[in-house]
């Protein structure tokens, strides 16, 4: 069975006199996908950062297994012009020598996020896209129990939205690992989510993705257009996951139909 | 050739060999402002150390290092612009430093020497000062560039990755004050930032990778101490001015280089 790789009881984050977030429980497991949902300004990110102690908690308690190794993808990669740093290089930084990916490995992950042909380029001249499969090369590399993404398919067009969550998917099969995911868009939400937490400030639903579409603070959070997208999703879930185990694209309305 | 000559290009060279490192982390953090402020700093240091009968050295380390920890915290606590508080620390240090200075004989200080520079008052041993400084800050440098690296593209993932981050801020920062305490020396408080970031700037459009243009900045600045020291000399010049001044040129020759003959 899986077990917990990282818990947060009452999590509180408080900034000046506001509640980014408040009394959040939160609990990540090995080999699950977990993905948070909420609005913007529904304090996503902090709820990460925190998780990821990056910045300091007002209220809570987060509780990690010993010698817990997470592998982060931040929401975007600012890098001054200034710099000279190829994708090589840059892989390189995030090595370490306790954790040597084995060669094998290294050629798999290498291959499966399309890095191989992007290593002597600047990373300044990549794209959206091949920022974010090398920031996700990046994370992997540590062989991380937790794989934090916050938005991973930010600035991605459509078609690399879909296979980037295939490929996180494939992922989270190589190494086991467990994903912690941050999204904004209702639109295109995976397939292979093991939990949805919705978030405005305090946790309004969390479970099943189907569970959670027929919640109504669900409703409530995102409106009945934003809710139906997302139960849309579910039914086309059930309809092609089995045959294809494809990740679905809300937008696809009409190809459900036919199918 | 005369010895105070020597001393001087020897001086000169060593500060400018450390300066291409720390220059090039200066310029891929946007430091450029942050260091005029401490270097400004340097003057209320001067005036510090004749003032405690200390060190001046020390004193100019002590008060840039008490300065950038104010600094690092105001930016933090974000209660005014960053660019606006490091205006308003940078030239109310410089006053304060000045106006401090004004107090004592003017007969006893060399102000122009501390603005901008004296580099052929250099004796042999502030040489062995300069030496020991910049060959400690040198293998800082070099043991711990992978963190300050990994710190420079991302100071999150450093986190994350386990790389211990404030220490690695302040340690640059620690850096940068003593860089600038025995660069004082050469170039002066006006001109040391310029030291730093413009030899780094001229590497930047001939490197394919950090260590490159870290390399390539220290050799452009050796050369500028070179050519300013012969400018001076031959010209009766002054010298800080006239490196600065070669430094800015080679910088303009090589960012109109036509870009085939750069490398890759």
């Amino acid at each position: 069975m899986s077990d917990v790789l990282l818990k947060a009881t009452n999590l509180g984050v408080k900034r000046g006199k506001r509640w980014l977030i408040k009394d959040v429980n939160i609990s990540l497991e090995a080999g699950q996908i977990t993905t948070v949902i909420g609005p913007n300004g529904a304090g996503k990110s902090t709820l990460v950062r925190s998780l990821l102690q990056l910045i300091s908690t007002t209220s809570g308690e987060i509780s990690a297994i010993k010698g817990l190794r997470i592998g982060y993808m931040p929401q975007k990669l600012k890098l001054e012009d200034t710099l000279p740093l190829t994708v090589s290089r840059f892989l390189d930084l995030g090595l370490h020598k306790e954790y040597q990916l084995s060669p094998q490995l290294w050629h798999s992950l290498l291959h499966e996020c399309r890095v191989e042909k992007l290593l002597e380029r600047p990373m300044q001249q990549l794209s959206g896209g091949e920022t974010q499969r090398v920031l996700l090369l990046r994370a992997l590399l540590r062989k991380p129990h937790l794989l934090v993404l916050d938005e991973p398919v930010q600035g991605v067009d459509v078609t690399g939205q879909v296979s980037l969550y295939n490929l996180i998917v494939q992922v989270r099969d190589i190494l086991g690992c467990g994903i912690l995911m941050v999204s904004h868009d209702l639109h295109l939400v995976m397939a292979a989510t093991d939990q949805v937490i919705c978030l405005n400030q305090h946790i309004c639903c969390s479970g099943h993705p189907e569970q959670v579409s027929q919640d109504p603070a669900f409703t409530n959070l995102f409106g009945p257009q934003g809710a139906g997208n997302l139960a849309l999703y579910n039914h086309q879930h059930n309809h092609h996951h089995t045959s294809h185990g494809e990740i679905i694209v809300g937008e696809h309305h009409e190809d459900c139909n036919h199918g | 050739m005369a010895d105070f000559l020597l001393w001087a290009w020897l001086g000169g060279l060593m500060i400018a060999a450390i300066a291409g490192p720390l220059g090039s982390f200066m310029v891929w953090r946007r430091m450029a402002y942050f260091g005029d402020t401490l270097a400004h700093a340097a003057l209320l240091g001067v005036a510090l150390g004749l003032l405690l009968q200390v060190n001046i050295s020390l004193a100019v380390v002590l008060v840039c290092l008490l300065l950038a920890l104010l600094l690092s915290t105001l930016m933090h606590t974000r209660i005014i612009a960053t660019d606006t508080l490091l205006g308003i620390l940078s030239h109310a240090s410089l006053s304060l430093g000045l106006v401090s200075l004004s107090i004592f004989d003017h007969q006893s200080i060399d102000l122009m020497g501390f603005l901008f520079g004296d580099l052929l008052a250099i004796g042999k041993q502030d040489l062995t000062w300069i030496a020991l400084s910049c060959g400690l800050a040198l293998v800082v440098l070099v043991r711990l560039w992978r963190p300050l690296l990994a710190i420079t593209v991302n100071e999150e993932l450093a986190q994350v990755e386990g790389i211990n981050v404030a220490l690695m801020r302040t340690l640059l920062m620690l850096l940068v004050a003593v860089v600038i305490a025995v660069a004082m020396k050469v170039v002066g408080v006006l001109l040391i930032t310029s030291l730093l970031i413009i030899p780094a700037a001229a590497a930047r459009r001939l490197s394919n990778s950090p260590e490159q243009m870290a390399v390539l900045a220290s050799l452009l600045g050796m050369l500028a101490v070179t050519g300013g020291l012969a400018l001076s000399w031959f010209y009766d010049t002054p010298t800080g001015p006239s490196i600065v001044l070669i430094a800015s040129a080679l910088f303009f020759v090589l960012f109109t280089f036509p870009r085939s003959f750069r490398s890759s």
